[in-house]
Parts: structure tokens; sequence; C-alpha cells
């Protein structure tokens, strides 16, 4: 099957040409080697078709069907009372932030070519990028309702 | 450094939306977090989501998802499908013309309330 296909273009003879002519069209990364950063590759397209589905339907629920109109605290708090929304928020807020992070590792990579400056720029990256999963995943797992308010 | 082809823009346009996600996801974090103080906290936050220049952001930051959500698809067709790279321009076009389908209507009744009321 594969000879017969030679005149059709995606079977160029020679597979590198190949292979450059797809990214170049593309503007994906190129699949890099090495452990850690194939296993990021393939972690943005994993989290990237994840992601699709969980932070569209936050953005249909949460800016279209309501919005900052009807979004208040108590709002939050009927959303919250179901164990089902919070653990769609966390899978939001952990997948968005490591494909985030993720992102701007790269861009690191790509942009900041002294040694010093990018092991700071990542170093920061890390610090800062953990610590707001952190306060993002407290917020959502221990969040109880102040009843006044609710009364309100 | 990336110089390709027409595939050049989107890639541009790529970055910069991720960027601009990351960013309002940490202040989206943040505000969210004040949810953990009480009603008061929060709700007096609010004002700022409420007024209409940022509602008009609002709009801006869900084109900036829908946009890098669609050319995600695309890349990811063109990293895994092999003859993706010979619809090319096909492909391109259908996601640009996706993107508007549903980022104007989307502006249309996110915007409705705030202009037409």
């Amino acid at each position: 099957m594969s000879t017969e296909t030679k005149t059709t273009q995606h079977t160029h003879p020679d597979p590198v040409a190949r292979t450059t002519r797809r990214w170049t069209r593309s503007g994906g990364r190129p699949r890099p080697t090495g452990n850690f950063e194939l296993f990021s590759w393939y972690f943005f397209r994993i989290s990237g078709i994840l992601l699709l589905f969980f932070a569209l339907i936050h953005l249909l629920i949460m800016h279209l069907l309501n919005n900052v109109d009807v979004i208040d605290y108590n709002f939050i708090v009927q959303r919250w009372a179901s164990p089902l929304w919070r653990t769609f928020d966390i899978m939001l807020l952990v997948l968005a932030l490591t494909h985030g992070l993720n992102g701007a590792r790269v861009l690191i990579y790509d942009y900041v070519h002294s040694r010093g400056w990018r092991t700071f720029a990542v170093t920061t990256l890390y610090v800062v990028g953990i610590l707001f999963i952190v306060l993002g995943a407290q917020v959502i797992l221990t969040f109880q309702p102040q009843i006044q308010s609710v009364a309100k | 450094m990336y110089r390709g082809q027409s595939g050049m823009w989107l890639w541009i346009l790529h970055r910069l939306t991720g960027v601009g996600i990351l960013g309002f996801l940490f202040l989206h974090i943040a505000d969210t977090y004040l949810v953990g103080f009480g009603a008061d906290y929060y709700n007096e936050l609010l004002f700022l989501y409420k007024n209409p220049p940022f509602r008009v952001l609002e709009w801006v930051l869900v084109g900036a998802v829908l946009y890098h959500g669609f050319n995600g698809i695309r890349l990811i067709l063109m990293d895994f499908w092999d003859k993706a790279v010979d619809h090319h321009k096909t492909l391109v076009q259908i996601t640009v013309v996706a993107f508007f389908v549903v980022w104007l209507p989307a502006g249309f009744f996110m915007l409705k309330p705030v202009f037409f009321k």
C-alpha cells in the first residue's frame, strides 16, 4: 500500500523533509526526544484535550449561561454544595495550571538565554505555580459556607 | 525560534493567548480564594468584574480560550494524523471560521445584558 501512494504529498520519500514540513506548517513544537521533554510534549496534548472539555464547560456555565450579574457568594455556596462541582473545579484548576506552567516553562527556555536568569525564572515559575495550585485547591476543598451570609 | 509559513501567525497567537490565559488564571485563583474569607470580602471584590470595560475583557478572554483550544485541536491533528499536512490550508480555514462562529455569537449573548438593558 505504501509504494503506490508515493505520488501524494504526505508520503514524501524523504521522511525528514516530510516531518520538517509538517512542523513548520502546524506551528506546533516538534516531538522532542529525551524523557522529560517527551513527557511534557505528550502532557500538553493530553491535558489540552481534557481542558477542551473542562474549560469550555466552565466558560459556558459561568460566562454565558450565568454571568457576573448573577454570580456572587451565594452562587458559589450552592455550586460547591455538590461534591461533583468541587471535583470539576479541582480538575480544571490542576489541569489548567499545569498546562499553563508547562507552556510558560517552554517560553522561558525559548526566550531567556542567560543561564542565571533562566534558572531564576523557572524557579520563580515553579514556586508561584505550586503556591497557586495549593491555594486554589485549599479553597475548593475546605470551603464551608457562613450561615449568616446565606440567610441574607 | 520558529520561522514557519502560514502557521507562524497562528503560532504567535497561540503563545500570546496562552500567556494571557495563564495570567488571568493567577488573578482568578486569587479572587476565588477570597470566597474562603466570607461573603463580604468576596462580594465586595466582584465590583471589579462587573463594570463594562471588564465585561468586554471577559469576552476577549473567552476568545483567547476558544482560539487556543481550536488551534490546539489543529496542532494535535497535525501531530498525529499523517495526512493532515496535505490539508493544512483547509484545517487553518476551519480553525479560523470555527473560532468566529463561536466567538461572535458568544459576544452577543455576553455583552447584550451589559449594553442593552
